[in-house]
């Protein structure tokens, strides 16, 4: 093959720059603009209130498009329909309007701000757990058995039976006996689907057995630290067979023509429909044992709906009553949480009952320090501080259910009723747990007074002071109690022995502190903990409550130099001394930090604190830290370099960076943040200097481009080094250190061969070639302003670099080096003109030094021959079957090349290019489509000065039809 | 000995064989054949009573069986047989007139007022008192009324309403009484508050009850027992007739 010398094309980038660039038109306000239709206008919301809306209701000007977004949603898109709710004006208006509905409708729906049962569910199976045995007795026999000789014994005889619960025949008698809690768990959710299976085998008298069973259980008060779990898990069979009952008489009621709407009336309900309902009525009327008999009946409370307008009204009362006929204080207190739950589904507007319960349960509150209770606890070995606390979750419930939307004085009355009885302590938790926290805030003193009066020897105080915490930590109390509020309730947590008990009330009142006082308080509370949490090393069994309060404490200290000035901080974060927990607690502190400071900082006490925190992170750091680990601390320690500024003072800000490398050298992604911040420091100086370097900034320059050179080859990914010594490389030359950016590309150079041709990429091995690619084509155009070094051959970067891509082991079957020889040639044609396109301010490039001399352009043209030499030589051995397609896409690629860069007058040229667009077309792989529009772009540029010889070049290229 | 007894002078009044209170006999269908096919016959008759006796509603007991039947015979030539089907037919009286005059019931049980005690001395101490809104009951309506443990030495352990039916059947050789318990409900279980009223409450089966009954020959009535429970084993029960009907 003959050898093709190049010509490049001479440019003038200016003039060419002139004629593609596209003329700016200003643009009148309110001219047509094509993008100003969909520019987002914050739409009105009709809820928003007059307060800020002449701002949100910009209305758009332009009425000539409408968007079809909006338009469906009825001139409120859900976002702004949010950030208007979420606007606090707009959210009590909402409020408002929501509770004026809520009157209307007689208070029959209960609204969201209501806490559901299933909230509570998950927390009281999680807290009221045991380790003792439990028994499960299923008496399937008719109601002749008497209670007595089934009595819930614990086994004389230790024997497990587990036997198959599915049989449930009559007379059949079935006691498990030694269950766990956790077999006990699993029994009843099989107790649960059995029923789910006996009625959906239309078994419904199994299936009633299968619940009467059940609340049985529920009389049962052995093992009493368990009493409130079992009453979670039976009730949630409960619920599904009062649900499977209601849905099953509602289904009688629809007809082939019409179903009946929600808010049906018993006139709507059929006959049949009317005596199934009256028959479960009945039965369950018969069922002889008192709680199984309330607790079936007020499961299906809702089926009265069905029967007669008021049958609910009639029904809770009686209910209510009925429980008074349950002589265990406990049984009886969840008895009443079970109705209050199943009244306020059903019948929220029926406060009454809710009331009633209430007050009932008072009546009864003696019983519970009663003897029969008492002797009840002696058998089982339980004290009263671990048998009170059983009382909340049902106490809380009742309370919560009337408390809601209560008014004012019925809330007074309550209180007043739970002040006059004694041993209240219970009650004043629940009241605390329950009541709105504003009603408990405002009235602070009284309840600090009333929890001081209460008896040492019951419910455990510590609880209450932790119940009015919780209250302070969402509602302010009067401004002129505040001081008084904390120093009484510290008072008294202070002198907490036990330490769970201590950090479990200080967690909570830490929250207030913080909110309501100032450093010096904090710093006081945050002394009394360290204090009672030190000895014995108490602090590692409360590693949750302690970050707890780290998290409230930073929550309301977003001024970190404030924060870090508070003495007992740091020593508090000391008693973090698991690894893993101080690591969580210093993610919490920079996270806070990376979200709150504003400013960039140089306080040398955040500073010293913070580069404490982050070296507890990057100390954690081992073999066996996860990547999403390493990435997370990554991220946050950057955030802090990224924060710190020493302003003018660059010399101090490198030797920040050099101290930061040298505590964070096991985090790659810190690493590569400090170069980019020390080259970010260089240019900064740089811009300081306005490019005019003296003597002393060109030395600190040089430091800092040093302190690049030297920790890149410290990293592992090899791209990472790579486009850092590009980079480095790059600021080195803007700020005319010429040999440090000469070896900053040959380190780049030199690292290409050792370019793996796998590289891991987020866990997937991928080819490297695209970015390897990429990376060069990247790096040509930083090569094209490198000024030759005197000592050196001309362009003797470019060589070596050529020689490196040379040797490098290509994949097979691949183009990636000819496609980088192609752009090779285009960094070469760009070499050649007497200017270049761009230049370094200060830097002469090889355009000024050689002048365009005619054996540098020599050198050029030979490079350039040899380049296109290898490009030929590949083009022939693509010209096999296989390859054809590859052969012609690089052909028309190359030919497009020619025809961009170099100079078509040369005949040579001009036949290689006419030779390339045949080879392009030979096989009928080239794309009709791209070689019209091809041949139309050269015919549009013969039209320009200079470029008439290119009409001539059009007749030669042919196109080629297919047939 | 004495439930044999019962059961014996029970079998006699049985052997002298039910006594007949209806009897009536229509003709249906004259003479003649049936098209083929399903053939069906509408019919109706008036229950007359036979003679002064009076038409009770339909009640199963133990030994007093009230019973209404409706037999069909078909009288076929000479060489088939005949052929008979028998099926029970449910009869409930009308309301009876006039309003229920309420007969509250007031009563204060202590270990003073029992009878049958062997020794006093040995019952805690207690004093129990309530009272029922009516022993005169309406049968779909439940038994209603309260009861206070005003105080009580011993723990409670259980109050229940035990519904008692007692038959009686009499003949020329004497008679037969005999109480079914019906239903047995649970009023109070465990220690109940002390001086905090607790509902009585009952709803009478549907299938057990029927009107009270009485006639000349045997009666049907219904009570209603109050047992309370004591630790350790007392058994303290109070009893109340009660007058069931239908209004």
């Amino acid at each position: 093959m003959a050898v093709f010398p190049w010509h490049s094309r001479n440019r003038n980038y200016k003039a060419e720059f002139a004629s593609c660039r596209l003329e700016a038109v200003p643009l009148e306000f309110g001219d047509y603009h094509p993008l100003k239709p969909i520019t987002v206008t914050e739409s009105k919301t009709k809820k928003v209130t007059r307060k800020g809306s002449t701002s949100s209701t910009s209305s758009s000007s332009s009425s000539s498009m409408v968007d079809p977004l909006s338009s469906v949603l009825d001139g409120t898109d859900p976002l702004s329909m949010f950030a208007a709710t979420a606007d606090p004006a707009a959210l009590t208006a909402a409020a408002d309007s929501s509770r004026k509905k809520r009157d209307r409708d007689d208070n029959s729906v209960v609204g969201s701000d209501f806490e559901p049962w299933a909230n509570k569910r998950g927390e009281i199976l999680a807290r009221y757990t045991t380790t003792e045995k439990l028994s499960i007795n299923l008496f399937m026999g008719s109601e002749k058995g008497r209670a007595g000789t089934a009595a819930f014994a614990m086994s004389e005889k230790v024997r497990t039976r587990l036997e198959e619960l599915d049989d449930f025949e009559e007379g059949s008698q079935k006691e498990l006996l030694n269950l766990t809690q956790q077999d006990y768990v699993n029994r009843i959710e099989e107790l649960n689907q059995s029923l789910k299976d006996a009625w959906a085998s239309d078994q419904k008298v199994k299936a009633l057995k299968i619940v009467i069973q059940c609340s049985k259980l529920l009389s049962d008060t052995s093992v009493i630290q368990f009493y409130p779990s079992k009453f979670v898990l039976i009730t949630d069979i409960l619920d599904t067979f009062g649900k499977l009952v209601y849905e099953r008489i509602f289904s009688m009621c629809v007809d082939n023509r019409s179903v009946l709407p929600d808010h049906f009336s018993p006139e709507n309900a059929n006959d049949t429909a009317k005596e199934t309902c009256l028959n479960w009525f009945f039965k369950i009327a018969s069922i002889r044992e008192l709680i199984p008999r309330f607790y079936v009946e007020a499961s299906i409370l809702k089926c009265n709906k069905f029967l007669s307008k008021t049958g609910i009204s009639e029904c809770l009362p009686r209910l209510t009553c009925m429980i008074r006929g349950i002589g265990d204080p406990l049984v009886s207190v969840y008895a009443r949480a079970y109705l209050c739950r199943v009244g306020m589904e059903v019948a929220p507007h029926l406060k009454e009952s809710l009331n009633k319960n209430f007050f009932d349960f008072l009546l009864t509150f003696k019983q519970i320090h009663g003897d029969t209770v008492q002797n009840q606890l002696v058998v089982q070995g339980v004290d009263l501080p671990s048998y009170l606390p059983l009382y909340p979750p049902a106490m809380d419930w009742i309370f919560q259910c009337i408390s809601y939307h209560a008014p004012e004085a019925l809330l007074t009355e309550m209180m007043e009723r739970c002040k006059k009885l004694g041993n209240n302590a219970l009650l004043l938790n629940s009241v605390m747990s329950a009541f709105r926290a504003e009603f408990i805030a405002t009235r602070s003193m009284d309840f600090i007074g009333m929890i001081k009066e209460c008896d040492e020897s019951g419910f455990p105080k510590h609880l209450l002071f932790r119940s009015l915490g919780l209250n302070l930590a969402l509602a302010d109390p009067p401004e002129s109690d505040r001081l008084q509020i904390l120093n009484e309730a510290w008072k008294v947590i202070t002198k907490l022995k036990n330490p769970q008990d201590y950090i479990n009330c200080a967690e909570v009142w830490v929250e207030y502190t913080c909110k309501h006082f100032t450093k010096r308080e904090v710093n006081t509370v945050l002394a009394d903990v360290i204090k009672h949490m030190t000895p014995d090393r108490a602090f590692e069994d409360s590693y949750p409550q302690l970050q707890l309060i780290i998290k409230k404490v930073i929550a309301y200290f977003h001024d970190f130099s404030v924060l870090f000035s508070v003495e007992k901080f740091l020593p508090f974060l000391d008693m973090f001394q698991k690894e893993s927990v101080r690591v969580e607690v210093c993610k919490c502190i920079m996270e806070a930090f990376i979200k709150h400071q504003q400013e960039p900082t140089k306080d040398p006490v955040i500073l010293n604190a913070l580069l404490h925190v982050c070296k507890t992170m990057h100390d954690s750091v081992n073999a066996l830290t996860l990547e999403d680990e390493k990435r997370m601390l990554s991220y946050l320690i950057n955030g802090f370099i990224k924060m710190v500024s020493f302003g003018r003072d660059f010399e101090q800000q490198l030797s920040f960076y050099v101290e930061s490398r040298s505590m964070f050298c096991n985090l790659e992604p810190v690493l590569v943040q400090l170069i980019h911040s020390v080259n970010r420091l260089a240019m900064e100086t740089r811009k300081v200097m306005k490019g005019n370097h003296s003597r002393k900034t060109a030395a600190f320059v040089r430091a800092c481009v040093a302190y690049c050179f030297i920790t890149i080859p410290s990293l592992t990914g090899i791209f990472t080094r790579l486009n850092l010594y590009l980079h480095s490389g790059q600021v080195a030359l803007a700020n005319q250190c010429l040999s440090q950016a000469d070896a900053f590309f040959k380190a780049a150079i030199s690292l290409i061969p050792e370019v793996p041709k796998m590289i891991n990429i987020e866990g997937k091995m991928r080819p490297s070639e695209s970015f390897l690619l990429e990376f060069l084509c990247n790096f040509f155009s930083t090569l094209l302003i490198v000024p030759d070094h005197p000592e050196h051959g001309v362009l003797f970067l470019v060589r070596e670099l050529l020689n490196v891509i040379q040797d490098y082991t290509w994949e097979d079957n691949s183009d990636e080096k000819i496609r980088i020889y192609t752009c090779v040639l285009h960094l070469l044609s760009a070499m050649s003109q007497e200017t270049y396109l761009y230049h370094i301010d200060k830097v002469d490039s090889n355009d000024s030094l050689y002048g365009g001399d005619s054996k540098f352009l020599a050198e050029n043209n030979k490079l350039c021959e040899t380049v296109m030499a290898q490009i030929l030589e590949h083009l022939k051995t693509l010209a096999k079957d296989e390859a054809l397609k590859r052969q012609s896409s690089l052909g028309l690629s190359f030919f497009n090349s020619i025809l961009a860069h170099g100079d078509l007058r040369n005949n040579k040229l001009n036949q290689l290019s006419v030779n390339l667009w045949h080879l392009a077309q030979r096989h009928g792989c080239a794309d009709t489509r791209t070689m019209v529009k091809t041949l139309e772009y050269i015919k549009k540029r013969s039209k320009q000065p200079d470029m008439t010889h290119l009409t001539e070049l059009a007749l030669r290229l042919p196109l080629q039809t297919r047939t | 000995g004495t439930a044999l007894d019962k059961i014996k002078r029970a079998n006699k009044v049985y052997h002298a064989g039910p006594i007949q209170i209806i009897n009536s006999t229509i003709e249906m269908v004259k003479p003649g054949k049936f098209p083929s096919g399903k053939t069906e016959i509408p019919f109706e008759f008036p229950l007359h009573v036979k003679g002064n006796k009076v038409l009770y509603e339909t009640y199963h007991g133990v030994f007093v069986n009230i019973q209404y039947t409706l037999r069909c015979d078909m009288r076929r030539s000479l060489l088939a047989k005949d052929l008979t089907k028998t099926c029970e037919f449910i009869v409930h009286s009308a309301p009876q007139k006039g309003k229920l005059t309420p007969s509250p019931v007031d009563f204060t049980i202590t270990p003073e007022t029992l009878q049958n005690v062997k020794e006093r001395a040995l019952l805690p101490k207690f004093l129990i008192r309530g009272h029922l809104n009516s022993t005169n009951c309406i049968i779909t309506q439940p038994l209603t009324g309260e009861l206070v443990v005003e105080s009580s030495e011993a723990a409670i352990r259980s109050v229940e309403l035990q519904l008692v039916r007692v038959e009686t059947c009499g003949c020329a050789e004497g008679y037969a009484r005999d109480a079914t318990e019906i239903q047995n409900i649970q009023i109070a279980d465990g220690d109940v508050c002390r001086g905090l009223s607790v509902p009585i409450y009952m709803v009478f089966p549907r299938l057990f009850t029927c009107p009270t009954l009485e006639t000349t020959n045997f009666k049907v009535e219904f009570e209603v027992n109050i047992v309370v429970l004591l630790h350790p084993d007392h058994l303290i029960t109070e009893n109340f007739p009660l007058k069931l009907c239908r209004t």
